[in-house]
């Protein structure tokens, strides 16, 4: 029984978990802009994969992988935008609009990629962002192990999700996204401007999915490969509302999916058929969103668009 | 005394209706000033422009002389307009004190400095007797307490003419005494108040002037000292309007209904009835009076069947019904005007034709055979009721969502009455009706009465308990404790009974905690 406990949870897997979260976390950050503002953004995902494609394909051309990472985080934005204008401005529904983007992105990353690099299936090496070693961190036992080294995006992932809690709940910005989502007629009572609000929360939740994505083409692994999200964007939706729309929980809900990914490359290695194998992920997502979750109230205003008169 | 604001022959056009016709206004600075007129004469409107949440076809506002264009509620906000609305303007999941701040809220460099903030909120809330918690989500706080954070939020931004949209429409009497008394706190301290209301008797205790509109027209600034509860009805209404509901003595005949030693707990497992005895004859009304949130509610529901009793007999002519459930009760032809038309009564995306067969959409002749609606059966049926009704417009396949509340409360009577009823419980029939809407339900609950009905009629509304009932018995903290025939009634007497009467003499006139807080 300790055998396989320690067979599963070691340094290891544990490290390998907080690296398979952290695209999870990074998108369900910018899951919890957009939803904070009241507007649903199912279009996580295509916003990866785009942002994945850009991270490649800036970093290949300029052989700067940091580049790589603005793009990733610029097109990202650029798709917010479109979600925001349809969604924001001329009010199609949420869903539609998100699925729409999914459905584009998917296209797209593969036209372009054959177009550009004329292959299919996978784009050729890119540099990718350095892996780092925290001096100190790395020499405690157990946590050095596991947190001692790692790609920087990991880093920046964990950091990022400190500040989203910050400038939810200490700044003034962060108190008039979350009015905004909750009750926007109360906001623009107040002089906030609900459009405004929403826009730009929109574009910071598309550029942090870019981000997600960058994670996996240009720090995770250093090419792009068709369809290389794989769903990641709604399980970092899933992570979003496991944790409640609050970045703390949703970096736990982050962690645990990344941890049954990792726990899934060990039982492959039992030789438990894959396929069956790679469904633990997605089981324990549903299983975590059906029973675990509780009562979660999202934001009272979400997926409803704002009509002033 | 000199004019603050002046608002001249402002005219909004709706797709369809012309909702203000040039308005001209003026506020003298420092009064409390009523504004009245039945629902849709214009009032919210009005003042939705003056805050900046519409904007005006035509015409110009004067603020302090000065001629000034507001076409958002930031520049109504920054000229000293505060507004509490009617629905309030809340952000429920957020603490009282964040809802205070919001939109101007005191920062260090992007931060939110609590601190000053929170000691800022609570020194307006000493300095004006505005009782909140500041530290609470508003979701957790009664309804005085939040109407009470939206003043405090417009004082907050340094407001200096307050529009209080319908204010009382959601207090209880003691919460409606405690606003009318911080009303006159910050008259005191310079404030002008524009009150939205559509009670004259409201009208008359707290204003000093009052301008009454109709049909999206002003029909005239008076002195409220030199006008009357007639003369401002006439002036809402436009014709004369009865007061006083005419009846004949009743002619009560057989018991109908009855209640035994009923006991109810809520939904939450708490016990709100405890022990109600209650009996109505053919044709009588039997008035419920007592401050909201004593049992009525839930003695009501147990009886229509919404809620299980816990013990007690429950009979209509002679057969139990106790613990039978609302469908089963709805087919012994019960009659049920529940107090929330919205949540209960109507179903508010359906049309007019569709909410007139609730509850019998399943009987003939709604239904033919193989479970198939007769579409002719209930057009017929709505279109008969709807004229009978006076329902307004008179379009049967409109959405029910799109009437007034007046109308909407039409519609529902129209249903409850149209089954001809043995026995009917009104709760709260008239609750956010103008008076022509309360007079049209009044009588055709008097004559549902006529006809042979018991009634069971639970209110408020003291008025309405007075002038409706045949007998009267007080609820309080889940018992009745007085009954008498209307003519041994009174305000007084029933006033101090309502809030625990005997009880409140032996402990020397403590005050005794009511209501909802």
């Amino acid at each position: 029984m300790w055998d396989y406990l320690v067979y599963f949870v070691n340094a290891t897997v544990l490290a390998a978990a907080l690296r398979m979260a952290t695209p999870l976390i990074l998108t369900s950050m910018g899951g919890i802009f957009a939803e904070r503002s009241g507007v649903i953004n199912i279009g996580l995902e295509g916003m990866m994969l785009v942002g994945a494609f850009t991270g490649m394909l800036t970093s290949y051309f300029t052989g700067q992988p940091w580049l790589g990472l603005i793009g990733a985080l610029l097109a990202g934005a650029l798709m917010g935008l479109v979600h925001a204008v349809a969604s924001v401005t001329y009010k199609v529904n949420q869903v539609v609009s998100g699925t729409a983007i999914n459905i584009f992105a998917g296209g797209v990353t593969v036209f372009l990629l054959r177009w550009i690099f004329d292959v299919a299936g996978t784009s050729p090496a890119v540099s990718r962002l350095p892996v780092v070693t925290i001096p100190l961190i790395n020499r405690i036992p157990l946590i050095g192990p596991i947190f001692g080294t790692h790609n920087i995006m990991v880093y920046m992932a964990l950091i990022i999700v400190v500040l989203v809690h910050i400038f939810l709940f200490r700044t003034v910005w962060g108190l008039r996204l979350r009015s905004v989502g909750e009750h926007p007629k109360a906001a623009d009572t107040v002089g906030i401007n609900v459009f405004l609000t929403r826009y730009l929360a929109v574009i910071v939740s598309g550029a942090m999915a870019g981000l997600g994505g960058a994670y996996l083409s240009i720090a995770h692994l250093s090419r792009f490969g068709d369809q290389m999200t794989a769903g990641r964007g709604f399980i970092a939706l899933a992570a979003m509302i496991f944790g409640k729309w609050t970045p703390f929980g949703a970096l736990g809900a982050s962690l645990l999916f990344g941890f049954a990914n990792a726990v899934q490359m060990r039982l492959q290695e039992l030789g438990i058929p894959s396929q069956f194998v790679q469904m633990v992920p997605y089981i324990l997502t549903m299983v975590a969103l059906a029973g675990f979750i509780g009562r979660a109230t999202p934001p009272k205003a979400i997926g409803k668009p704002y009509e002033k008169e | 005394m000199q004019n603050i604001l002046e608002l001249k022959n402002i005219t909004k056009r709706f797709p369809g209706v012309v909702a203000n016709d040039k308005i001209s206004l003026d506020i003298r600075a420092g009064e409390i000033h009523a504004l009245v007129g039945e629902n849709g004469s214009g009032k919210s409107t009005l003042m939705n422009i003056l805050y900046g949440l519409y904007n005006a076809d035509e015409g110009e506002i004067f603020l302090r002389g000065e001629k000034t264009k507001i076409t958002e509620p930031r520049q109504a906000i920054d000229h000293g307009i505060g507004m509490v609305f009617q629905h309030f303007m809340l952000v429920e999941p957020l603490t009282v004190f964040e809802n205070v701040i919001l939109g101007s809220e005191p920062q260090k460099r992007g931060f939110i400095d609590f601190r000053g903030a929170e000691k800022e909120v609570a020194r307006l809330s000493r300095e004006y007797g505005l009782r909140v918690e500041t530290g609470a989500r508003v979701e957790d706080i009664s309804v005085g307490q939040q109407q009470r954070l939206e003043i405090l939020k417009a004082l907050y931004r340094k407001a200096d003419i307050l529009i209080l949209d319908e204010p009382t429409a959601v207090l209880t009497p003691q919460e409606t005494e405690e606003l009318f008394g911080v009303m006159r706190n910050l008259k005191e301290q310079g404030t002008t108040i524009i009150f939205i209301t559509h009670k004259i008797r409201e009208v008359l205790e707290i204003s000093d002037r009052v301008s009454v509109l109709r049909r999206g027209k002003l029909v005239g600034t008076k002195n409220t000292s030199e006008t009357d509860r007639p003369e401002l009805a006439e002036m809402m209404v436009g014709r004369e309007v009865l007061l006083r509901v005419e009846k004949e003595k009743a002619q009560p005949g057989e018991k109908v209904f009855s209640v035994s030693d009923l006991e109810v707990r809520d939904q939450r497992g708490t016990k709100r009835v405890k022990g109600v005895s209650l009996e109505i004859r053919e044709g009588e009304i039997l008035g419920i009076a007592g401050v909201e949130g004593n049992g009525q509610q839930e003695m009501v529901e147990a009886i229509t069947g919404l809620l299980r009793a816990d013990k007690g007999k429950i009979t209509l002519e002679g057969k139990e019904l106790q613990n039978l459930n609302a469908m089963q009760i709805k087919k012994k032809r019960i009659g049920y005007i529940p107090e929330d038309r919205h949540k209960r009564g109507l179903i508010l995306d359906f049309n007019v034709a569709d909410n007139m067969i609730l509850g019998f959409h399943t009987e003939p002749p709604f239904v033919q055979r193989f479970f198939i609606r007769d579409e002719r059966a209930i057009k017929e049926n709505a279109g008969r009721l709807v004229e009978e009704y006076d329902v307004r417009p008179p379009n049967i396949q409109q959405q029910v969502s799109t009437f007034s509340g007046g109308n909407q409360q039409k519609i529902v009577a129209a249903r409850e009455f149209s089954r001809k009823p043995k026995f009917l419980i009104c709760s709260q029939p008239t609750r956010g009706l103008d008076i022509g809407a309360i007079e049209f339900i009044h009588k055709q609950v008097i004559d549902q009465r006529d006809k042979g009905a018991a009634i069971l009629l639970v209110s408020a509304e003291l008025d309405e308990i007075l002038s409706l009932s045949d007998r009267i018995a007080v609820m309080y903290e889940g018992r009745i404790v007085g009954e008498m025939p209307v003519e041994e009634a009174d305000e007084k007497k029933l006033g101090s009974l309502m809030l625990g009467g005997e009880a409140r003499k032996d402990r020397g006139g403590d005050t005794v905690e009511t209501g909802t807080e």
